[in-house]
């Protein structure tokens, strides 16, 4: 073989490093100016945080938890991304979630009796499926009528919700008062990750965080190296030329929707059969949406979508015991949350604050 | 005393010197052309001019006065105008909202005095023959036609420098004739005209003093009367260049694309297509010649399959592709070379390799089994990186970071490339300077001397006439005259393009389609 010319990769470190940096600027901004908000409050902000940080990984179990919380929004906020590098604002992944957590809670107790190793990897996808066949209704709407997707996910977010409530305090309600459906065959749970891996106590945390990590990986390398994540790229920055070059417009959206719906119905079944044996009424605590904002934070990267969810999963985990120890209420957690997704979206400005620091640092250092 | 002096201005992007110590003046009464490629540093230095950017250093003087530009609203208050390429019109609002915008006269206080608005504006272009209705809404007018309601608010605005940013891309012969008559006419009152241009005979024809830039340096002044097309375009690209390609006539052989009785409708539903007719041959160039927005898009996009046809048929070497998709038609051997490359061309936010395979993205060997072979999809964009002569350090530079010149060939290299059957080149060369123009006619002469069938659709006659073996004429959805490229003149295809023969079918036409 010939051999092939040399190419110089010329990657601009500074502008990746500069990418990477503004999240965490973000980050450091929300927090500042939250502790300001503790503080006028009369409270310790150092305490606060210092809870805060202890309560999501001062310990083994705390980490177990922060992980446990962070599992559904990793699934959540890879299918924001994926819509968003479609170019498609998929705002109902709540729905779709639900729709995977309900198909996990039927089957769970369906299939419950089965061996583990048959029910837990149909039962997921099945899940998955459900997410998508979810997400499928709203993407051939747009397909073929031109609907936007922000209206038809967000109200099919709102049906899947009220079917599952219809379902738990009726066809598929317990015995008992509390509207929920049955606890889920031992087939169908999803083992603790010291289950698996006895020297990782990880507390309540279960083998889906390595299902939503395989997915990152497997999302990263579905839109750097197959046909599909090319087209979907191609539609997500113009799909004028897309077109021409042969990719159609509407089979990728049809695609990119129900991939993403996939994503947001693993983390539905994933939080059914890990965490709760079933599903009710308010067993998501709008992971959909957050995942808008972990998918926002990790600028649509499936690999930066893992340490995103872990920080929202953090806030989470660690808030009880900053109610508990610095007085703090949970209500505060919101707040940083929605800083964080202010900065993050004033990323523009953000960069550009740091390139100027950047500038002034070079020209004291000259 | 000059009107504006600019004394050693210096603009500095990012690893590109875009002006370097520029010093010029522009006399009340004179035209002033920058003549350069693209590049080299005209616009920038009338941005800078204008506000629109700040010089890194160096000084502007208006009136022998040094001032500082921060922003176009300063820019107006000193009496400078400018035009842009892309016009910056309300379409939705009348010709007398657009003008009188920003500026309105104002009675009682809040109230918008549209009847001495309106009438400033017909004594405006009465004085300066710029011939346009004060009422009409600017979504329905010709392009050249708003290009007069820009220059007419520029000089609401009290202009007495004019900067015209290349204000000739978009029209036709008759417009670049209009407009020289009414830019002769302001500065016969007392104006100062700056025009942007890479064009060489509109320099000759219109200008008083041509200013040559280029790579951001001021390298030659002279006068129309001094030099003539060569010269200019040896000072532009700092070599000699073919000005007229130098080529053989075609030798067409078997019928590659058929298209009979072609009925489109355009994007508002109306019929733009009304019965196209016509036949490419291997080994020939048909041009497909008109006045933008008389059904040339709507015939490419049918052919390529980015538009369904209401009625008719379109064959390639005798398979059907009427209803197919973009998909089969690439499939079939149809390269598409779009009019408008940031818009259908490229995708910006890709970088070259990824561009370069876009349409050939699913087959081996850049894609086993829907699995993208990075290596090969690099090997080939190296390929045609070198082949067509793209500029660039690297192919993992984004397309959208590439010079015009650069980001076209990356286009042209992409569907030449391909090898197809036919090759439809619409508007190969706008917004290219003679250098690059050159080479891309030169790639399509060569396809075509390969044996490919070549559709080409421009609005520029020159073009049409240096690289066509024959041309077709579009007016109003059909098709009304057919020449070959060798009888054709300037004002035989103007006069037919202007709807000159009428708009029935011409019995040339019905020739060259049986």
């Amino acid at each position: 073989m010939a051999p092939r010319p040399e190419v110089v990769e010329q990657r601009d470190w500074t502008g990746i490093a500069i990418k990477a940096l503004s999240p965490i600027v973000s980050v450091l901004l929300a927090v500042l100016i939250s502790s300001v908000i503790i503080a006028v409050f009369g409270k310790d902000p150092i305490a606060a945080f210092s809870a805060l940080i202890r309560g999501s990984f001062g310990s083994m179990n705390y980490i177990g938890e922060t992980f446990l919380s962070a599992v559904p929004l990793m699934f959540t906020g890879l299918a924001v991304a994926y819509g968003f590098r479609t170019g498609l604002f998929n705002i109902g992944a709540e729905g779709q979630l639900f729709m995977g957590g309900l198909a996990g809670a039927y089957l769970g107790v369906l299939l419950g009796g089965m061996s583990v190793f048959i029910a837990l990897p149909l039962i997921i996808v099945a899940g998955a499926l459900a997410g998508a066949a979810w997400a499928f209704i709203p993407a051939i709407l747009k397909a073929k009528v031109g609907a936007h997707e922000v209206i038809t996910t967000m109200m099919f977010g709102y049906i899947a919700r009220y079917i599952v409530s219809w379902l738990v305090t009726g066809p598929l309600k317990a015995p008992g008062a509390i509207p929920q459906t049955s606890l889920i065959g031992p087939g169908a749970v999803l083992p603790r990750i010291v289950a698996v891996f006895p020297g990782l106590a990880l507390g309540r945390a279960h083998m889906g965080l390595f299902i939503a990590a395989g997915c990152a990986v497997l999302m990263w390398f579905i839109l750097k190296y197959t046909t599909t994540g090319y087209e979907s790229r191609a539609v997500g920055f113009n799909p004028l030329a897309a077109e021409n070059g042969g990719v159609s417009i509407a089979s990728t959206t049809v695609k990119a929707l129900c991939i993403s719906g996939a994503l947001a119905g693993l983390g539905g079944v994933v939080e059914v059969l890990g965490v709760q044996g079933r599903i009710f009424d308010t067993f998501s605590s709008g992971f959909g949406f957050t995942g808008i904002a972990v998918a926002l934070l990790a600028k649509n990267n499936p690999i930066a979508v893992i340490p995103a969810a872990i920080l929202f999963g953090a806030l989470s985990a660690g808030s009880s015991l900053m109610q508990l120890e610095a007085d703090v209420p949970i209500k505060v957690i919101s707040i940083i949350q929605a800083l964080i997704i202010f900065f993050v979206a004033t990323e523009p400005f953000v960069s550009k604050w740091i390139q100027r620091r950047r500038k002034e640092v070079t020209a004291h250092a000259e | 005393m000059p009107l504006l002096e600019l004394r050693e201005i210096t603009k500095v992007f990012p690893g590109v010197l875009a002006n370097d110590k520029v010093s010029m003046t522009l006399n009340a009464g004179e035209i002033v052309a920058f003549l350069g490629e693209n590049g080299a540093g005209k616009s920038t230095l009338m941005n800078v001019v204008y506000g629109l950017l700040s010089p890194d250093s160096g000084e502007i003087l208006i009136d022998g006065k040094v001032e500082r530009i921060r922003n176009p609203r300063q820019a107006i208050d000193l009496g400078i105008g400018m035009v842009h390429q892309h016009f910056m019109l309300v379409e939705p609002l009348t010709v007398t909202e657009n003008i009188v915008l920003g500026r309105e006269p104002v009675r009682y206080g809040q109230v918008i005095d549209f009847a001495s608005a309106r009438k400033t504006v017909v004594e405006l272009s009465e004085r300066y023959g710029l011939k346009v209705d004060p009422d009409a809404r600017i979504m329905d007018l010709s392009v050249g036609t708003q290009q007069r309601v820009e220059i007419l608010k520029a000089l609401y605005q009290g202009a007495r420098i004019l900067i015209l940013d290349e204000p000739t891309a978009v029209l036709t012969p008759q417009e670049v004739r209009e407009l020289f008559g009414v830019v002769r006419s302001l500065v016969d009152e007392g104006l100062a005209v700056a025009l942007i241009t890479h064009k060489l005979e509109e320099v000759l024809a219109v200008a008083d003093r041509v200013l040559v830039m280029r790579d951001g340096r001021l390298v030659g002044e002279t006068r129309p009367a001094e030099t003539d097309q060569a010269g200019l375009a040896r000072m532009m690209v700092g070599r000699d260049v073919v000005l007229r390609i130098e080529r053989t006539p075609g030798t067409p052989g078997d019928v590659v694309l058929s298209v009979d009785d072609l009925v489109v409708d355009d994007d508002r539903r109306l019929p733009a297509v009304k019965g196209v007719s016509l036949q490419v041959r291997a080994g020939e160039i048909v041009a497909l010649a008109g006045i933008d927005g008389n059904g040339q898009r709507e015939v490419v996009e049918a052919i390529t399959g980015l538009r369904r046809p209401k009625a008719g048929s379109i064959t390639l070497r005798g398979v059907d592709i009427t209803h197919a998709p973009p998909r089969r038609t690439i499939e079939a051997g149809v390269s598409h070379v779009p009019e408008d490359r940031h818009r259908r061309g490229l995708v910006l936010e890709f970088d070259i390799a990824e561009n370069m395979v876009l349409g050939d993205h699913r087959k081996a060997p850049y894609a086993y089994a829907g699995v993208i072979s990075t290596n090969a999809v690099a090997d080939i964009a190296r390929k045609r990186v070198a082949d067509f002569d793209v500029r660039t350090p690297s192919i993992h530079v984004l397309a959208g970071a590439l010079s015009g010149g650069n980001q076209q060939k990356v286009v042209v290299a992409r569907e030449l490339g391909r090898d197809p059957e036919l090759l439809i080149a619409a508007q190969p060369t706008r917004g290219l300077d003679v250098g690059a123009i050159e080479f891309v006619h030169e790639q399509i002469l060569a396809a075509r001397d390969r044996g490919k069938a070549v559709l080409l659709v421009s609005l520029e006659l020159e073009e049409v006439l240096s690289i066509a073996d024959r041309i077709l004429i579009i007016y109003e959805g059909r098709i009304v005259h057919e020449v070959p490229a060798e009888e054709a003149t300037d004002e035989m295809l103007g006069y037919y393009m202007t709807g000159g023969g009428g708009t029935k079918l011409s019995a040339a036409a019905e020739k060259g389609a049986s």
